[in-house]
């Protein structure tokens, strides 16, 4: 017989559970309150109600100074993709774009596919502590850009960029400034209307709320161009019936999101905090990467050198541990995550990324526990690794493979 | 979490000699750390009799690498160096009870370990494989950008089915089948404009692939690459239609290719009268068909150019 376990989530940059009120909230939409809040009868016009409650909670997590400043969407892929191509759009005499080499793939393969279309990007590049060149930035802005799309927080690493300073600059040279917030909105205080930020994305079931829903914020002033067009919803900047159980959610999540920055800053970092340095204690050639300095609170990501992240996580699964890798493995790619190798992490070590996301959710209980299994884990696995050898690794030219 | 047999997950958990064999006289080491895989199978053969005593492995990899040499030992244990040479990476999957498609070239990482292990025992040095040329593009055979590219151009390859056959990119979760069609696009577009330098063509058949185009900052380049992409998947259709106008006498070459027309030019037989329009009709559904999109074609009269240019242009679209 199996040992029953309480089972621990630390996979909360991947999605989150549903808070229970945010759950709540939603369920008389499925039945009661069916209606199409565009309709002009009572069963859509108290849905339409609900939907303003939603839309002031969510600005104000952001601090957005207008509720119309709030698109809601079906994801933060839709949010980036519509603000990339919107800022296109009203730009369309300029040709350049510039990111960097490490967001998230909503991103990257838009900006990818823009390159083959003729489109030049500047790819901005990081140190090896994950870390934008502003000097770099400043020399890639010109009058020929449309846009500058960064993340505010890496999805792997929780490390920040400085995403009001680079949209100042962005502005000086005409260009809008696009954020991907996914990993940000929830986890930091963020006080849009204070920044030149134009747009900015972010995603509801990253804080607690279902999966399915997206926002977009919008400056007012900034001009647009919608991505779905076929309706008068979100006034006429994103057409289709709104998605009213999962943007009520989203409100509530969103209101719960904001009363927890405090428990973020003070708690879910301290937990952090020990998980990381109970690790690192107990288990050598291991290291954090990205930059510990400045990053989001809820996340620590670990390199354990010389073996496969996949093995790692397969085993955490056994003992009902959940986190994630940016090994190869995972993705069913043979290649480590585009995010290590633009930190120029070792083939040995990126291959044995473990991402540990907390929520505030998550109990001392569970982080001791995880400081507790690790060390075997690890152990287990460097015992066959042909690059380990009695405990330490092996001499560098004892194993050179032919290639596969 | 990848849906792994009960087998699969038996042999990552418990693996079966994931060991260093002591005093092994046969050592395969395959694989590469870059790519996130890498093995080492050790055997121990005796010489008396060729059969292998004992094998182990040690393996820097997924959970479906580990599984994978767990049972390629199993497999071989017991076996002669003969028999064991006949394991294919297929038998290793069976044994395992399938893997996903992704994680194929686990097993063909431990037939290869394998393959290098016995070579080692019989003394014999393995010349090694052409490797990491370029952007990774199919991720469940490991095959990388420059062997696809080397095959497309040495078999003039022009469909994502051949490039399957000739390269096995391609041939297991499908995801990459974008990439590939770039690859093609982009040999057919670099051989087309060798061509052309060669023979001073200026680009009158082919616009947008033989010219080079300059975007104006004011156009987006877009639309000149997709025709480009666009006019080599015509030409290769065309060049495959041709010999069933050649049988009734007759010929076609192609003009001109936007998004919205195809210009060809019919000769011999298919000219004059009524002919020409059943032709163009019967061309215009072939190609419509075979592009999966419908763009109108026209004739065009018969131009001035050399034989010799079709033929060299044709030849470059041959699909194999």
């Amino acid at each position: 017989m199996k040992k029953i376990m309480k089972k621990i989530y630390l996979d909360n940059n991947a999605t989150t559970k549903v808070d229970t009120m945010a759950l709540e909230a939603m369920l008389p939409f499925f039945s009661e309150q069916f209606g199409n809040p565009s309709s002009i009868h009572s069963f859509g016009d108290k849905v339409g109600a609900q939907l303003k409650v939603a839309r002031r909670r969510v600005a104000d997590l952001i601090g957005a100074l207008h509720d119309s400043e709030i698109i809601f969407t079906s994801c933060a892929t839709e949010s980036t993709t519509t603000a990339i191509y919107s800022a296109l759009k009203v730009n369309a005499t300029k040709k350049e774009i510039i990111t960097t080499a490490v967001e998230h793939p909503a991103t990257l393969e838009i900006c990818e596919e823009l390159a083959r279309e003729g489109y030049k990007i500047h790819w901005l590049k990081v140190d090896n502590k994950g870390r934008l060149d502003l000097d770099e930035y400043k020399a890639s802005l010109s009058e020929n850009v449309a846009l500058v799309s960064i993340m505010w927080a890496n999805n792997e690493t929780g490390t920040l960029f400085p995403v009001e300073e680079m949209a100042e600059l962005a502005h000086q040279h005409g260009a809008l400034f696009h954020c991907d917030g996914v990993q940000a909105i929830g986890k930091i205080p963020v006080d849009v209307q204070d920044t030149k930020i134009d747009m900015l994305s972010f995603s509801g079931h990253k804080m607690h709320a279902p999966k399915g829903i997206g926002a977009l914020y919008v400056r007012r002033g900034v001009r647009y161009r919608p991505l779905l067009r076929g309706g008068h919803q979100e006034r006429g900047r994103r057409a289709g019936t709104e998605n009213s159980a999962s943007i009520v959610a989203f409100g509530v999540a969103a209101e719960q999101a904001e009363l927890h920055l405090i428990t973020m800053s003070e708690r879910v970092a301290v937990l952090r905090d020990k998980l990381e340095k109970g690790i690192l204690e107990k288990v050598n050639h291991a290291f954090a990467t990205g930059n510990p300095e400045n990053r989001v609170p809820n996340t620590s990501n670990i390199a354990f050198e010389y073996v496969e992240g996949e093995g790692i996580l397969m085993l955490l699964n056994e003992v009902g541990i959940a986190a994630s890798s940016g090994s190869a493995c995972t993705s069913g790619s043979l290649e480590p995550s585009h995010v290590m190798q633009a930190m120029n992490i070792p083939y040995t070590a990126a291959h044995g990324t473990i991402r540990f996301s907390l929520s505030r959710y998550t109990t001392e209980r569970d982080i001791d526990r995880v400081i507790d299994v690790i060390p075997g884990i690890i152990e287990r696995l460097r015992t066959f690794s042909p690059y380990w050898k009695d405990g330490k690794p092996a001499a560098v030219d004892s194993f050179t493979p032919g290639f596969s | 979490m990848w849906d792994y047999s009960e087998t699969v997950k038996d042999h990552f958990f418990n693996p079966r000699n994931a060991k260093a064999v002591e005093d092994a006289n046969g050592i395969g080491d395959i694989g590469s750390i870059s790519c996130g895989d890498a093995l080492r199978l050790t055997l121990k053969v005796n010489e008396e009799t060729d059969i292998i005593e004992d094998a182990g492995f040690q393996t820097f990899g997924c959970g479906s690498a580990i599984a994978s040499s767990s049972a390629l030992t199993e497999l071989i244990i017991g076996k002669t160096v003969a028999e064991a040479e006949k394991v294919t990476n297929q038998q290793i999957v069976d044994y395992l009870g399938g893997l996903p498609p992704e994680k194929m070239h686990c097993s063909v990482m431990g037939q290869e370990a394998l393959e290098a292990a016995i070579a080692n025992y019989k003394g014999i040095e393995l010349a090694e494989d052409d490797h990491e040329e370029g952007k990774l593009i199919c991720r469940c055979f490991a095959v990388d950008e420059g062997k696809i590219s080397r095959a497309v151009q040495k078999h003039a390859l022009t469909t994502i089915d051949e490039v399957i056959n000739y390269t096995k990119a391609g041939g297991a979760c499908t995801s990459c089948h974008e990439k590939i069609e770039r690859v093609i696009d982009d040999v057919m577009v670099s051989t087309a404009a060798k061509k052309s330098a060669c023979s001073g063509h200026t680009g009158q058949v082919l616009p947008g692939s033989t010219e080079p185009q300059k975007a104006t900052p004011k156009e987006a380049t877009a639309p000149t690459q997709v025709e480009s992409t666009l006019s080599q998947n015509v030409l290769a259709i065309l060049t495959n239609l041709r010999p069933f106008l050649q049988a009734d006498g007759g010929d076609v070459s192609l003009v001109s290719v936007t998004e919205h027309l195809i210009t060809v030019s019919l000769s011999g037989a298919c000219t004059g009268c009524m002919m020409t329009d059943i032709t163009i009709g019967w061309l215009q559904d072939q190609i419509s068909e075979k592009l999966g999109m419908a763009i109108p074609v026209v004739n065009q009269d018969p131009i001035s150019y050399e034989p010799q240019e079709l033929k060299e242009l044709s030849h470059l679209a041959h699909a194999g």
